[in-house]
């Protein structure tokens, strides 16, 4: 059995080889610190490389001026949580949301989220999204910010097939692996990130 | 898509994709990193292990399908989800049509799909004036081109930025830019407007288990997740292939479904979706889900003997990754809709004879396919399998049986070949090699000399030189095949002279003949098992410690398919398994039972590359002895790229494509004039015909020879 220590290393290696951000802390607040601050560093609705500037048809155009204001979406977090975020938000001038999520399918800035497992061996994290709107904040974000705790991560995928057998069969159920931020080799074979869901991953492995 | 109606027009489709140059370095680039990255990425995995549980596991799931089907559709319709079989792909496409009509639905987004492809669901439901939009970024810009995919996993991999570029140029309006980064968020924004008029999303699936009656879908992009989010409706297309029994198996093939397919240790996304889950568009509040598990003839092909193994497949794609002539003409001339050594086959089941009857002729039996299966899917010998049904349908052509005839009767056979030692003297020059080409080659023909008859048979030369071993340490029979019979006896001579050193004693049973392997190639089953029932006849495998060969092909087509193919006949079977048991190749034999050293050799220290043919390395998975002996027998070892690609002789195939041939071995003796050496080694008299004759006509210095040869020469 591999240990505590040696998983987390080598979840660490396998989510930065396939490009996520991995960052330590210590506490939830370290979380809300690290989305208010990334928030604020990033320009809104900046599809990097081909931002607002670039070509789109006029259709695609006009779904992009319905963003006024930089978003963070976090819905599915506990209460508590989410009071803290939301007005360190307000404070911060971003929008925060944790529900309405089709009325910002042309993006937001940050989807904020929890993950139950991660996988170590492949660097991937496990959530759990019945719901819909968890589904839209960790898809149509620019960036995914997740945290995970240290103790939630499994050697590989067979240690969680117990954990996601009793969530499938809590019917209905949208269960999620994500490693990674979304990427394409369609073109010429070069790798290029955030086609349809987010161009950056950024896992916050919680001490806990 | 397969289009032409004949070998000839098939291989000018070819010859113009020769002369596709972007098309040709996009693929060489591919299938050179794509195999060392492979390797690196089942470096701490047992790969071998996993392909069979993974066989294991979709062979069991195949005779059970049936029962599988019951408890998938009970689980998935408990948790609100409606189920349909359908029997062919018209029925798929009727219900889908119905659903998204019900339902009032006018506008669609898809998640990349294979069986809708196979099923041409776009054309149905455009018919019925629904807008579908593909939202696969690859995809998308083969349907915006009104295309076929290239590729399983890459289906615009034929096509470079500026072709892309050209196009979202037309789509937006906009002029773009050819960078691949604001490409790729071109589409990003242009589809995500697509999402969001749409009422209905179809996916496949990569899973349909059956314990929760929910599937799995495995992606890169993240469209599955958006397309089974957004819209109100979604259905999910699927073959019955698709159905396990557990959420175990469907983990067991994603270890090696990405790795195989991308080099990925997995992808980016993996969903799992089980029951009606919540849709805010939805007046309920429930998404409307509907399954449909498509039959298309797969549930006979479960049930045939030899074929049911397709059912393995899990679409990774890879045999088309390693395939030497996927690489060279791609995806649209290796397949119809499922490309490459795979689709060669499906497209038979799927798609019909006439779509495959071209096709299936295009392998060169390398078994690169076989070898990296993700299913361990004997693939190559399938395409034959086709070949040979086909051409059962439709009557053989005349040469395949000529070659059938002659072949099955070994005095026959031979008398040929000593008399064309005759017919060919006008025209042989000293140095083995044919002046012209005779008439019946074409000048496509002439990328190589071919050699002549040699002036005495192995099998005369014998009879009169066979030596004496006393207290032998082993009896082995020697099985020379036709081309070192009667091209190159000196090969068999060499290893007669090695053998004797060593103590071993040696039979030539003279009733042996043709191994059989290119009448197999050309579709003729019959002949091939008439000529495999002689060569069994011939030896009397219990007399002998090993029954040794030469040549790879023979050894690989010896050892593997003589049980197959007398498997009907008890009697035989016997003997084929002994006899099959028995075979080895000169490399092992040599180094791992003679265990010859180096101390036995003159040294000369001359550089010495080698080239590996396809039925040693992979149809023997024979890797180390002959690089072993190469060293051992005095000369220094240089490894040359690609070393274990083929050299593109596969018998009958580069009559057969000469072109083709022609490319790979170009590519081989590239890589062979790369590394400075002035002797090429390998096991295979048939590799050498092709490497020599490729060299001849360069006017190379590099000498092509048999192992046993360098080993005879530098005895001490
Ligand atoms: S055997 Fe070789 S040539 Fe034939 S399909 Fe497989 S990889 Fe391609
Ligand atoms: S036949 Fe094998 S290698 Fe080819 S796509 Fe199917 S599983 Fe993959």
């Amino acid at each position: 059995m591999p240990s505590k220590e040696d998983l987390y290393q080598l979840f660490v290696e396998k989510a930065e080889l396939v490009a996520a951000k991995v960052t330590s802390i210590a506490s939830e607040d370290d979380a809300l610190k690290y989305v208010i601050n990334l928030c604020g560093e990033k320009e809104a609705c900046q599809l990097l490389v081909s931002g607002c500037e670039a070509d789109l048809s006029d259709k695609a155009e006009a779904l992009c001026d319905t963003k006024q204001k930089k978003v963070i979406a976090a819905p599915g977090l506990n209460e508590d949580l989410y009071k803290k975020l939301a007005a360190q938000a307000k404070k911060a001038g971003f929008e925060c949301i944790d529900k309405g999520m089709r009325d910002h399918l042309a993006g937001v800035d940050i989807g904020f989220t929890y993950a139950e497992y991660g996988i170590a061996d492949t660097g991937t994290l496990m959530l759990d999204c019945p719901g819909e709107e968890m589904r839209l904040a960790t898809m149509v974000s620019e960036f995914h910010v997740c945290v995970l705790p240290k103790s939630k991560i499994k050697a590989n995928t067979y240690a969680v097939e117990k954990m996601m057998l009793t969530r499938m069969k809590k019917t209905p159920d949208y269960l999620a692996f994500i490693t990674g931020p979304s990427r394409t080799a369609d073109i010429e074979r070069v790798l290029a990130l955030g086609v349809h869901g987010p161009l950056e991953l950024h896992i916050l492995l919680l001490e806990d | 898509m397969q289009k032409a109606h004949n070998l000839k027009e098939y291989r000018e489709e070819l010859h113009e994709t020769l002369e596709n140059d972007f098309l040709r370095t996009s693929l060489d680039n591919f299938a050179i990193a794509y195999r060392t990255n492979r390797a690196n990425i089942f470096k701490d995995i047992d790969v071998r292990g996993l392909i069979q549980e993974v066989a294991a596991s979709k062979d069991a799931a195949a005779q059970n399908s049936e029962a599988l089907f019951k408890e998938f559709k009970k689980n998935a319709e408990a948790a609100g989800v409606h189920v349909h079989f359908a029997k062919d792909g018209e029925e798929a496409n009727r219900i889908i049509t119905k659903i998204a009509k019900d339902a009032d639905c006018k506008k669609i987004v898809k998640s990349k799909s294979m069986t809708a492809e196979e099923t041409l669901l776009n054309h149905d439901l455009e018919d019925a004036g629904i807008e579908v939009t593909e939202t696969d970024l690859g995809e998308w810009i083969i349907q915006l081109r009104h295309e076929g995919p290239s590729h399983m996993v890459m289906p615009a991999i034929h096509l470079s930025r500026y072709q892309v570029g050209d196009l979202f140029t037309e789509v937006t309006g906009k002029k773009q830019d050819t960078e691949i980064e604001k490409l790729v968020k071109v589409a990003r924004r242009e589809l995500r407007q697509k999402y969001v008029e749409a009422d209905m999303g179809i996916s496949g699936a990569n899973f349909a288990i059956a314990e929760t009656g929910g599937i799995g879908i495995v992606t890169n992009e993240g469209n599955a997740r958006l397309v089974t989010t957004l819209p109100r409706v979604h259905v999910a297309l699927m073959g019955i292939d698709k159905l396990l029994p557990n959420l175990r198996d469907a983990l067991r093939i994603l270890k090696v479904l990405p790795r195989n397919a991308t080099v990925q240790n997995l992808t980016s996304y993996v969903t799992w979706i089980t029951g009606n889950n919540e849709c805010l568009a939805a007046e309920d509040g429930k998404k409307e889900i509907h399954y449909v598990v498509l039959d298309n003839g797969r549930s006979e092909l479960i049930k045939d003997p030899v074929f049911s193994q397709i059912n393995r497949c899990v679409r990774c794609g890879a045999c088309a990754n390693v395939c030497p002539v996927y690489r060279l003409v791609g995806g649209h001339k290796m397949g119809h809709i499922y490309i490459g050594a795979i689709g060669l086959i499906l497209t038979y089941f799927f798609h019909g004879k006439e779509k495959a009857k071209n096709l299936v002729q295009n392998c060169i039996n390398c078994e690169a396919c076989k070898d990296v299966c993700a299913g361990g899917i004997d693939l190559p010998r399938l395409i034959k399998e086709v070949h040979a049904r086909i051409q059962d349908e439709d009557g053989h052509p005349l040469p395949s049986l000529l070659l059938g005839k002659v072949l099955r009767n070994r005095k026959l056979f031979h008398t040929l070949l000593r008399t064309a030692k005759w017919g060919q003297k006008p025209v042989a020059e000293k140095d083995g090699f044919i002046r012209h080409l005779p008439m019946i080659f074409s000048k496509e023909h002439k990328f190589r000399a071919l050699p002549t008859i040699a002036e005495t048979p192995f099998r005369d030369w014998w009879k009169e030189n066979r030596p004496q071993v006393d207290n032998p340490k082993y009896r082995v029979a020697l099985f020379s095949g036709c081309v070192q019979d009667f091209v190159y006896p000196e090969q068999m001579q060499a290893a007669v002279d090695v053998f004797a050193a060593n103590g071993v004693a040696m039979e030539f049973p003279e009733k042996q003949s043709c191994c059989g392997l290119p009448v197999q190639m050309m579709g003729e089953t019959k002949a091939s098992r008439d000529v495999a029932a002689q060569n069994l006849r011939a030896f009397e495998p219990d007399a002998y410690d090993y029954i040794v060969t030469l040549c790879a092909s023979c050894a690989a087509h010896l050892k593997h398919n003589y049980p197959k193919l007398v498997m009907d006949k008890p009697s035989l079977k016997l003997r084929a398994d002994a006899f099959s048991a028995k075979i080895i190749d000169y490399s092992s034999f040599v180094n791992d039972v003679l265990k010859v050293e180096a101390k036995d050799f003159t040294q000369t220290g001359e550089k010495a590359t080698y080239h590996a043919p396809c039925h040693l390395c992979r149809g023997l998975d024979v890797h180390e002895a002959p690089r072993q002996l190469i060293e051992k027998s005095g000369l220094e070892y240089v490894e040359c790229a690609e070393e274990e690609v083929c050299c593109g002789f596969g018998g009958t195939f580069s009559m057969k494509f000469p072109e083709l041939s022609a490319e790979l071995l170009k590519k081989k003796l590239d890589n062979v004039e790369a590394t400075g050496a002035d002797t090429l080694l390998t096991d295979c008299p048939g590799c050498i015909m092709q490497l020599r004759g490729g060299l001849k006509r360069r006017g190379s210095k590099v000498q092509v020879k048999h192992v046993a040869e360098v080993m005879s020469k530098n005895k001490k």
